[in-house]
């Protein structure tokens, strides 16, 4: 019952919000909602800790959804680690925010269909990660794209919102249409698209499909048209153009949606499709190379932006690319610990600018402001833990730092590690992950800067109303502070190291960590950890724990590290060869206080000096400011050509030669051949019809001769 | 209880012809002052007579086999024994829900049809008619009798666009007459050359007669002629948009949600079945026709004006999945087109009645007029939203359900016709959403919205009935591919069985 109570009940909620909202009044609505998704968040926990450590994973069918021939698709709600991570994830940081927007959107008039939208997104998502068939994640995949869609356009009197949901809409629907290319394409291979199905077969299948011209092997074709759909949610590069767009939304929204929840869909995806993505190593190169490059390419972008939120939209692009490369070069696990770690602390930058913009009366410029730390010290202090978790602050000898230490440095130094090992690109990944930290680092502390310290710049009046947000707002960020400082070590040995075959079971391989083998610095703690394991191991056994040792024992034989899938050599056989260099462990924490150095000395020391730079207007500059000229091209190429073709088909196409030659065309002749032959109407219509019909014969004959004449 | 009545369809089809008679002799005996009093009366008969006929329709669902793949509920009487002439009715898993469709719709159409003024007795007689041909299509088992029914549509539809249309209904009556009948006449010369060769109209035994293969090909060709221009299929579809255009809402309602289908329902009917070999061969086609088909229009949708014209041309690009999942031949293609072909007879049909909303009020269909409607109106716009997004496909709505069944079945087919379709997904959500944008979101610039009123309860009904049956169908699918599957089976065995013959 919990499960359906979990996923349904923020959809009913969502329904008497927004269709009796105006009835029931806004505060029904918000209580309703808010209540529906904090019950859901409690009993995800209890899920989470049933399935992760009481290991019941379970699969419920509620329904049939489709059944023609094979082609048979469930309403099910699937219970295994993956989704009792995501569930909480989702619920913890919903109900967050939908009590956080009793506070922000106070003044909103439209209050009741906001939190409808938004707990309607919750059951979307909740509908994605908890599918059983690929099916029902596109559903939920298109669900919160919907969503998403309503809240960025949430304020529908703005053009500019308007234009920003229309934007991540068709945006994502490119990228929707990779994704059901996949499954079209996932059917055809294995007669199925339910994940069990699908999964106990890749191992077998040697398929190979014709695509585009090639021969291609299906695995790898199946992987990437995945992955696309995975590029357009989760705003990778080419299909990350919306992201920065739906900031038009309300901020609240771009916690829960375009930070914490949405946008790592993409990364669950991979992750949840890893029997897959094991066996394709070439789509998983080319994951790794799009996530350098969206990990540096928004980062750079970052450097310059102005609007707080804008920037922060870059930053969540950039980690999302930091979650792509580990997914590309087989770090699964990973890559789920830091959209788990990031999900708390980019919520709380999300939400801390929010109440920036709140106490500011919807200020979003930070050149308009500055040294307000006296007026908001609670957010100040807040928005600075969420920083410090952001960029991965902690002293790699002592083990101890921030939630982004032990997720963004593990992904660093793993990359290092699997470049070692010779995973195409994990040298690459490795140095733009630490020049990335060093990037995150100064555009983090720059807005901290440029927000809470140096002279305030803006209008004096907003200065001297600005206020501390309201406790509502305020309790949500101090929990999720508390996640920030926290999660990362309190999750690290479930995630990646000492219990993860355990938390993990079947659902994902728990990577190199697990046995236990993280090097020099960690050693000794490791090395004794290690020791603990194989204690608990055979203790828990006692217990009727026996999943433990079994998932251990195929993990470590059958997918391993997917050694031979990325045709590694010797990594991860003999713990002799798993140490990461000492160098290799400080570098990102270099990085990072590099960064905070550099944004120091230009936003503290050397005020004005930023400014003076930017109005210099230097073309590096301006080509970030402009975000690399995405937007215009592709708003030459493909609206322009859009429109374009659209025209053409429209006026030449159907009205000049459709109609012209046919039945106007023909009406024409046929009057001045009628006027000259005089009262020949009487055959009017039959030569009409006849004409018309010679036409569409020549035409059918001449299309099928061009399509059989190149066989 | 229906196998005791032998002739329950032929009620359930000329119902509604006794229903025009009734208001046809009100008409015609009343004194010229009272002819206004019967326009209103007539209202209550039209809406009576498709209301009975909805219950009929529902009663044939329930007592409807799904397991049998052949015909039920025959009814057979002989007429011209001798060359084979028959009068018989009958309906199986392709049909049967295309009756239900039309009597689900007709009620609709009739309350829609409020802001009729002139001769409303006329149009009421003209819809009446209408339903009768529609439902005879479906159901008829005899070459002859198809072909009256299918062509006999024609007529009322050419009056109620001509009569009731708009300013330029004249044009778009003769296009749309023209268009439909140049195929007609092809197939009319085909149906003769089939029953020469088999010695019968029955459709049942046409079913099982094997055509020469150089027959097949040419035969195909002039029902393809018909059908195509019936579904409508590129390049032969320029008539659709004028069409709507100019015909009244329940006009647009009715060609939609209905006589578009008519052409998918005899691909299913006669080419597949009939002409296995020539379907097989010609397959290619369709599909590049359907691609072309479905991006097109698409785009040329982008780039409308008029508001019923975007709808007319994104109708184009939906039927382009129902002629690319019927020949692809497999079970998953054909019956999402079937799917597809019931769940666009909701969705454009709501469209058109929300068209037919603002219409009403403002006589007006141009896009540019509007804008900011949600201030005034909410509830419409929320209803817009629901079929603005089943209209793109949104999972959860039935747009959906019939896109990716058509489009897996079509990947099975070859990669590029499922490609090509997915293209035409993306371009929806452009164009939908961008209307949807123009039409409903914004700040009201244009004074004379300023005083727009929202749905009346009379249209809220009426739109929310077909919500609720996007939804439901978007969620819970086999409650048609079930009814469906058994003859679809059946269809594809016989056809497989051919192509495998034939390869001998």
């Amino acid at each position: 019952m919990a499960p359906i109570i979990i996923v349904f009940g923020p959809l009913i909620a969502a329904f008497i919000a927004g269709v009796f909202g105006n009835y029931f009044g806004h505060r029904a609505a918000q209580i309703i909602t808010t209540f529906a998704v904090g019950l859901s968040a409690i009993l995800s926990w209890l899920v989470f800790f049933d399935v992760t450590i009481g290991g019941n994973t379970q699969t419920i069918e509620l329904a049939t959804w489709m059944s023609v021939g094979n082609f048979d698709v469930s309403w099910a709600i699937k219970l295994d680690s993956l989704s009792a991570v995501m569930l909480i994830v989702i619920n913890t940081v919903s109900a967050l925010v939908h009590l956080y927007s009793w506070g922000y959107m106070s003044h909103d008039p439209h209050r009741a269909r906001f939190f409808a939208y938004l707990s309607l997104f919750t059951f979307a998502m909740l509908s994605l990660v908890t599918a059983d068939n690929f099916l029902q994640v596109f559903f939920g995949w298109e669900g919160v794209g919907l969503a998403s869609y309503l809240l960025i356009g949430f304020w529908y009197k703005k053009k500019s919102a308007n234009d920003a949901a229309i934007k991540a809409f068709v945006t994502n629907r490119v990228g929707d249409f990779g994704f059901a290319l996949g499954i079209m394409a996932i059917f055809l291979v294995f007669g199925s698209v339910k994940f069990d199905d699908v999964f106990s077969q890749v191992g077998t299948t040697d398929a190979v499909l014709a695509f585009a011209g090639m021969e291609l092997p299906a695995l790898e074709l199946i992987a990437f048209l995945l992955f696309i759909g995975a590029m357009g949610k989760s705003a990778q590069f080419f299909l990350h153009v919306w992201l920065p767009d739906a900031m038009e939304g309300p901020t609240p929204v771009s916690a829960l949606i375009h930070a914490a929840t949405m946008v790592t869909a993409g990364v669950f995806l991979v992750c949840r499709a890893f029997p897959i993505y094991e066996l394709a190593p070439a789509t998983s190169t080319i994951i790794t190379a799009i996530g350098i490059i969206t990990c540096f390419f928004a980062a750079t972008v970052g450097l310059v932006q102005n609007d707080i939120k804008r920037v922060i939209a870059y930053s969540t692009c950039s980690q999302l690319g930091y979650m792509f490369f580990a997914a590309g070069l087989g770090l699964y696990s990973a890559a789920m610990f830091h959209l788990f770690t990031h999900a708390f602390f980019k919520a709380l930058l999300f939400l801390g600018a929010g109440s920036v913009i709140h106490g500011l009366h919807d200020e979003q410029d930070m050149r308009k402001m500055g040294g307000i730390y006296k007026a908001l010290p609670f957010t100040w202090i807040l928005m600075i833990i969420g920083t410090i978790a952001l960029t991965g602050i902690g002293i790699p000898m002592l083990g101890w730092g921030f939630a982004g230490f032990f997720s963004k440095d593990m992904i660093i130094e793993e990359a290092f590690m699997a470049g070692q090992a010779g995973v195409q690109l994990g040298m690459v990944a490795f140095w733009f992950g630490v020049l990335v930290a060093l990037l995150t680092s100064y555009y983090s502390w720059r807005v901290i800067f440029m927000t809470f310290h140096g002279k305030y710049r803006g209008d004096v009046k907003v200065l001297n109303s600005a206020h501390e947000s309201p406790w509502v707002m305020l309790v949500p960020l101090f929990i999720l502070a508390v996640g920030s400082i926290g999660a990362g070590a309190a999750y690290k040995d479930s995630f990646l190291a000492k219990d993860s075959f355990a938390f993990w079971q079947e659902s994902l391989p728990p990577g190199p960590y697990a046995e236990g083998n993280y090097g020099h610095t960690y050693g000794a703690e490791y090395r004794a950890s290690l020791g603990e394991a194989h204690a608990a191991e055979d203790g828990h056994a006692a217990d009727g724990y026996a999943t433990d040792d079994h998932a251990a024992d195929t993990h470590a034989a059958d997918t391993g590290y997917g050694d031979e899938a990325h045709g590694g050599e010797g990594y991860g056989d003999g713990h002799e060869g798993h140490h990461p260099p000492v160098w290799v462990l400080w570098m990102p924490f270099g990085a990072t206080m590099i960064g905070l150095v550099v944004a120091w000395w230009f936003y503290i020391v050397k005020q004005g000096l930023p400014a003076r730079i930017a109005a210099r207007e230097g073309p590096l500059y301006k080509f970030l400011y402009n975000k690399w000229y995405f937007d215009e091209l592709y708003n030459f190429v493909f609206v322009r050509g859009a429109k374009g073709l659209g025209d053409l088909f429209w006026k030449i196409g159907d009205v000049r030669i459709i109609d012209g030659l046919g039945p106007n065309g023909f009406a024409a002749t046929a009057m001045a051949t009628a006027r000259r032959v005089a009262k020949a109407q009487s055959g009017f219509l039959y030569h009409y019809a006849f004409v018309m019909l010679i036409g569409v014969l020549g035409l059918t004959l001449w299309i099928m001769a061009g399509s059989t004449g190149g066989q | 209880m229906i196998a005791e009545i032998p002739s329950f369809l032929s009620i359930l089809t000329f119902l509604p012809t006794v229903g025009a008679l009734v208001i046809a002799i009100m008409r015609f005996t009343a004194r010229p002052e009272d002819q206004a009093k019967i326009g209103e009366n007539s209202r209550g008969v039209a809406l009576l007579t498709t209301v009975v006929a909805l219950g009929l329709a529902i009663w044939m669902m329930v007592e409807f086999d799904p397991s049998v793949a052949g015909f039920q509920m025959v009814h057979e009487v002989t007429w011209l024994e001798q060359i084979g002439l028959g009068y018989r009715m009958g309906v199986d898993g392709i049909s049967v829900l295309l009756v239900l469709l039309t009597a689900f719709l007709m009620p609709i159409c009739i309350l829609a049809s409020g802001s009729i003024k002139t001769r409303v007795a006329d149009y009421m007689i003209a819809f009446l008619l209408l339903e009768t041909l529609m439902i005879g299509v479906f159901t008829a088992l005899d070459l002859v009798l198809f072909y009256i029914f299918f062509e006999g549509g024609l007529i009322p539809m050419f009056i109620i666009i001509g009569v009731w249309g708009g300013q330029n209904r004249v044009y778009a009556a003769f296009k749309f007459f023209l268009y439909t009948l140049l195929g007609s006449v092809l197939m009319l010369v085909a149906m003769i050359f089939m029953f020469l060769e088999a010695g019968t109209t029955d459709i049942t035994v046409l079913l099982q007669t094997e055509f020469a293969r150089e027959a097949q090909t040419w035969l195909w060709l002039a029902f393809f002629a018909s059908f195509a221009v019936k579904m409508p299929m590129w390049p032969v579809h320029t008539w659709l948009p004028d069409a709507h255009v100019q015909a009244p809402t329940a006009g647009s309602v009715i060609l939609a949600g209905v006589l578009l289908k008519m052409g998918g329902y005899g691909f299913m009917r006669f080419s597949l079945p009939m002409f296995p070999n020539a379907s097989d061969y010609f397959a290619p086609m369709v599909f590049v026709l359907s691609i072309i088909a479905i991006i097109y229009t698409s785009l040329v949708a982008f780039r409308q004006t008029d508001i019923k014209k975007l709808i007319a041309y994104s109708s184009v690009a939906h039927m382009g999945f129902v002629t690319m999942g019927l020949f692809t031949m497999n079970d998953v293609g054909v019956q999402g087109a079937l799917y597809q072909m019931i769940s666009h007879g909701v969705i454009s049909g709501a469209l058109f009645l929300l068209v037919g909303v603002i219409y009403d009020r403002m006589h007006t269909r141009e896009i540019a007029f509007y804008g900011g409607l949600v201030h005034r109106m909410p509830v419409y716009a929320a209803i817009f939203a629901l079929f603005a997004m089943a209209n793109v496909g949104l999972p959860g709505t039935s747009g959906f359900v019939g896109e990716i069944m058509t489009m897996v079945g079509a990947f099975q087919a070859g990669w590029w016709v499922a490609t090509g379709a997915a293209v035409g997904v993306i371009l929806s959500a452009m164009y939908m959403l961008t209307v949807y944008r123009n039409v409903v979101f914004g700040e009201i610039t244009n004074p004379k919205l300023e005083t727009i009123t929202d749905v009346d309860a009379k249209e809220f009904g009426m739109l929310a009935v077909l919500a609720v049956s996007t939804i439901v169908l978007g969620v819970f699918s086999t409650l048609i591919t079930d009814v469906t599957a058994a003859s679809v089976e059946n269809l594809i065995a016989n056809y497989n069985a051919a192509i495998a013959a034939a390869a001998q």
